[in-house]
Order: structure tokens, then sequence, then C-alpha cells
């Protein structure tokens, strides 16, 4: 009986460790696979045309940057949006909410952040498409501008969440001091809570932004999907073509082991490693020792 | 003073609460509208017949269940994997894992995992279950990419949940002659259950929702039966409401709100349940 039950105990401590490795085995499993597909797109496409302008599959053009280009310019704009309304909003409800607004706000922002990513495109082909094409007087309302808004409301509620969180841990003596130095709930918010939050605050920010360059779904179906170079800012007011969107919407049409699938697995080795970087430098010594530079203080 | 203000510092006070008043409200205004107003349109498509039957005429009319049963499945097959596999990983980050190197290692890597793009999850289970494991475009490969994408959620909340636990609880329990495991699953998982069960169905509710994940490697286009076994490829509520705003010319504006609806209802109320499972739990604590 007794060796019996060391006996499980053996067994299922193994198997709780195992299980504790499995997330670093599928990042190494999910990175292999991709060089495995993508990398010999290398190899069948020279690196100039791989890197040129003109992405049109059917004809052999395998230039990525259109895509990359694409994906930047929506990202840059859903930027522009998230970060104002994902840090005001942040400061809004862990400095300035009475506690029954609060209680109302943070639900409704975590909804925001489960709301199916295909139900915003939905909405936005359907309704926010047509009222932009109107507005702006534009040919088509499927713009990188109206990937940008629906991609800034992804983005809010990864801000807010991280940025609260970062307000939050903020201590109650910098705030107490301030306020009785003589300073405005404001001037504190501002020239106090707000600077002493900063690496948590930006860690929200590039998490939040970042991650959107792998948005899909809504992109896809409301950006237009047209593979053309994003060169300057207008481009935002025209249609564009994601990296994320010319996956999802090509791979399922090509033919397993051809270039065209190749260097669909390449693109997803360039996502792969823009998230990659974008999480090893959100997470990176830098923040962490400054938030805990924050707490030893307090 | 070298920084004089140049506003007037009650102006400047009203000013920025204000502004952020003013923005908090401007975020979550669209979002309860949003919701509200595919209540609204798509409340008229829902019937007995919308939710039961088999869409026919090209998806214009008829029903939406194979979709729902698809989601239900994948649901399932999601959670078959990610439960089981999360919770231990949970377990092994806040009871086992001591503070070196390889703990930092998993927690990076499961914090990758949480950002790698929802395609790109789709295209290695389409290189590693669809053509090499040779599952096909089946239930179980997509079942198996949502759950690997579900994983960072329930390990993180999971987590939490267990190291919210009092340190003293362990402490008693282990000097009264239990062992480690039988400490974690007599004290320590009890206590933790409805932080893992809420972080379980947050991490499920996200992956109901995903469409890129399952576009290759286990959603079709319209299917005449059920799925039969795991080896089959299903339909799926969020695919088809992208089929159905995307790919069908002339498609009825209800059956896509009626569609759209249904999904936002199964998230509601995941997210629901979840919620209310959370706010229970902390009325409850007695720590």
């Amino acid at each position: 009986m007794e060796s019996n039950l060391s006996w499980r105990e053996y067994v299922i401590t193994r198997a709780i460790r195992a299980s504790g490795y499995s997330a670093v085995v599928f990042v190494a499993l999910i990175f292999y696979f991709l060089l495995r597909e993508g990398l010999p797109a290398l190899t069948e496409v020279p690196l100039g045309d791989l890197f040129s302008l003109r992405w049109y599959p059917i004809e052999k053009y395998f230039g990525i940057l259109p895509l990359i280009t694409g994906s930047l310019i929506v990202t840059i704009g859903a930027g522009l949006v998230a970060v104002p309304f994902g840090v005001g909003t942040a400061i809004f409800i862990s400095e300035i909410a009475p506690r029954w607004a609060r209680e109302i706000l943070k639900p409704l922002v975590e909804l925001l952040g489960g709301l199916p990513s295909v139900v915003l495109g939905f909405l936005g082909i359907l309704v926010l498409s047509p009222a932009l094409r109107e507005m702006l007087n534009l040919p088509t309302g499927l713009t990188a501008l109206t990937g940008s808004l629906l991609l800034g409301g992804i983005a809010v509620p990864t801000i807010v969440s991280i940025a609260e969180d970062a307000l939050d841990s903020v201590p109650r003596a910098y705030r107490d001091a301030a306020l009785a130095l003589g300073a405005t709930r404001w001037q504190t918010i501002w020239r106090v809570t707000l600077p002493a939050a900063k690496s948590g605050v930006l860690t929200a920010i590039m998490l939040g932004v970042g991650r959107s360059i792998g948005e899909t779904m809504t992109v896809m179906m409301v950006t237009g999907n047209a593979p053309v170079l994003a060169a300057t800012p207008l481009a935002l007011f025209s249609p564009v073509r994601t990296m994320t969107a010319t996956i999802a919407a090509e791979m399922g049409e090509v033919a397993s082991g051809s270039v065209h699938y190749h260097t669909l697995f390449f693109i997803g080795i360039i996502l792969f490693l823009i998230s990659l970087i974008v999480n090893i430098t959100a997470s990176s010594v830098v923040f962490q020792s400054k938030k805990r530079a924050e707490r030893v203080l307090s | 003073m070298k920084r004089a203000f140049s506003l007037d510092r009650n102006l400047s006070q009203r000013l920025g609460f204000g502004l952020a008043s003013l923005i908090a409200v401007m975020t979550v205004t669209p979002i309860v509208i949003v919701i509200i107003y595919i209540i609204y349109q798509g409340g008229g498509a829902i019937s007995w017949e919308f939710l039961s039957g088999f869409p026919h005429d090209g998806m214009r009319q008829g029903g939406i269940f194979p979709a729902i049963i698809g989601t239900f499945y994948l649901t399932m097959g999601t959670a078959a994997f990610s439960v089981p596999l999360g919770i231990a990983a949970a377990i092994y980050l806040s009871e086992y894992a001591a503070e070196n190197w390889l703990t930092r290692l998993i927690r990076l890597a499961i914090i990758n995992l949480s950002g790698i793009p929802s395609v790109v999850y789709g295209l290695f289970g389409l290189g590693l279950f669809v053509f090499f494991l040779q599952f096909g475009t089946s239930i179980l490969s997509a079942s198996l990419t949502l759950s690997i994408m579900t994983l960072p959620v329930i390990i993180s909340t999971s987590e939490e949940a267990l190291r919210s636990v009092p340190q003293s609880f362990r402490t008693v329990s282990i000097s009264l002659g239990a062992t480690r495991w039988q400490t974690i699953q007599r004290i320590v998982l009890p206590e933790a259950l409805p932080g893992i069960i809420t972080g379980v169905i947050l991490g499920l509710e996200r992956a109901a929702g995903e469409t890129a994940p399952i576009l290759f490697t286990g959603a079709a286009f319209f299917l005449p039966q059920l799925p039969g076994s795991p080896f089959d490829a299903t339909m799926a509520l969020p695919y088809h409401l992208f089929v159905i705003s995307t790919q069908v010319p002339e498609m009825p504006f209800q059956v896509q709100y009626g569609t759209a609806l249904v999904l936002l209802s199964f998230v509601l109320v995941m997210n629901l349940i979840a919620t209310v499972i959370r706010s229970r739990a902390r009325a409850r604590r007695q720590w």
C-alpha cells in the first residue's frame, strides 16, 4: 500500500513536470514546422524577387514588400487609435472613476477583448466601411483606415488591462506625498503616478500594438485585399493587404509543397519572429527590473 | 519655479478629468452599441428552424445547426487537450518549479505562445497535424491547434488561482503527514478551483470564436451532414459567419446578423458564467 502510493505520486509528479515543459516544446515545434515548410522558399525564389514590389502568385511574382508595408500601415494606424484610448481608459478606471463606474467599465472592456474578430470584421463590412466611404468620399470603404480603426479596438483591452495593473501597483505613498504637497489630483496623475508606472504602460502599448500586427480575420475582411505598396501615409485611405490576410486568404487554395505554399509559410516565419521580438522585449529585464525598483522604493 | 503653470491648476484638473472620462466613455460606448445592434438586427432571424435546421439555397435559407454543433465539438475537443495539460502546467509552475533559468524559459515560452498570431497557429496546425501526422483536415487537427493556442490563457490564470491559496494551507497539510501531491489534490486544487474554472472558460471562449487557426486545419465551407468522427472536417460558427459575409453574394442580412448573434451569445454566455463564478468565489473567500 505504502509503496503503491509513492509509485502513484512518482508518476503524477513526472506527468506534471512534463506538462510544465510543454510550452517550451510547443514554441520549438511551431518554429521548427514554420522553418521546415517556409525555408525552401529562399531557394526557390531569388532573394531579390522575394523582397520586390509585386505580389501576384499566379504569375509567379512573390514580392512580399507590399504585404509588409500593408501590415505596417494598418498596425501604425491601429496604434494611433489604441494608445490614447487604451491609456486614457486605464487612467480613468484606475485613478479617477468612482467604484460603481469601475465595476461597469472593467467587464465591458473585457467583453471587447472577448468579441470574436470575425464579428468585428462582419460589422466592419456592413456598417463601418459604408459609413467611412460616405464620410470621407472614398471610392471604397474597404481601406487600411477601416482596418486600423477596428484593429485599434481589438488592441484596447490588452492595453487597458496591463496599463491599469501598472498604475495600480504604484505605491499609495507616492500619491499621498504629491497631494500633501498641494498638487491637484490631475497633477498627481500626470506628473507622479503615470511617470512612475511608465515601464508598465510601455509594456502595455508594446503588447497591445505589437500583437495587433498578427490579427487576421478582421483585417482580411475590411482592408480590401489589394497587395499594393503602401509607400505614403495616404495609403491609409486605399485598400491594402496585410501579411496575415495573405496567408489566410491564399493558403486554402495552394498545392502543398508548391513555391506559393512555401512562400506563405515564409511569411509565417516573419510573423513568428516579429511576435517573438515584441514579446521578449516586453517581458525583458529592462522593464522587469524597473518595476522591481518601484516596488522596493515603496 | 522652473516649470511655470501655464494653466490654472483647477482648470487643468477639470480638463484632464474631463478628457479621461470622455475617452473612457468613447471606448465603452461602441462595445455596448455593437452588442445591442447585433441583438436588434439578428433577433428576428432566431427561430427554432434557424437553430436546428441545415442551410440550403447556397446558405441563403434554412438554419445554421451544423455550424453550432461544429463549434460545440471544436470547443469540447479543445478542452479535452488544453484543460488537463494547462492545469498540470500551472500546478508545475506554482507548486514545483524552482526560480531558475528553466522556469524563466517556460514563462517566456508561455508569453510567446500567447502572442503568436492566430493565423500562424493555423500554419503550424497544417504543417504538423494535417500533413505530418496525417490527421487530415479534421476536428482533431483543428482542436489540437486551438488547444495549443488556448494553453497560455489556461496556464496563466490557473497559476494565479493556485498561487492565491495561502502558503500556510500547504504547510499545515504537509506537517500533518500528507505528501506533496496529496496536499495539492486535496487542499490546494479545491481552493483554487473557481479561479481555474474561470480561466478555463475564458480560454475556451477565445477558442470558440477563433477562425484563422481552423481555416486550413478543420473548417468546412458547407457539409450536407454532421461530422461522424473526429477525423471529419466540420462547419463552425465563426468560419460560417466569415463565409456568408464575404463569399456568398446576395446574402440576406438577417441570416448574417442572426449568425453573428448566435456566435456572440456563445461568447457572452461563457463570459457571463466566468464572471459569476469569479465574483461568487471572491465573496465566499474566507482568508
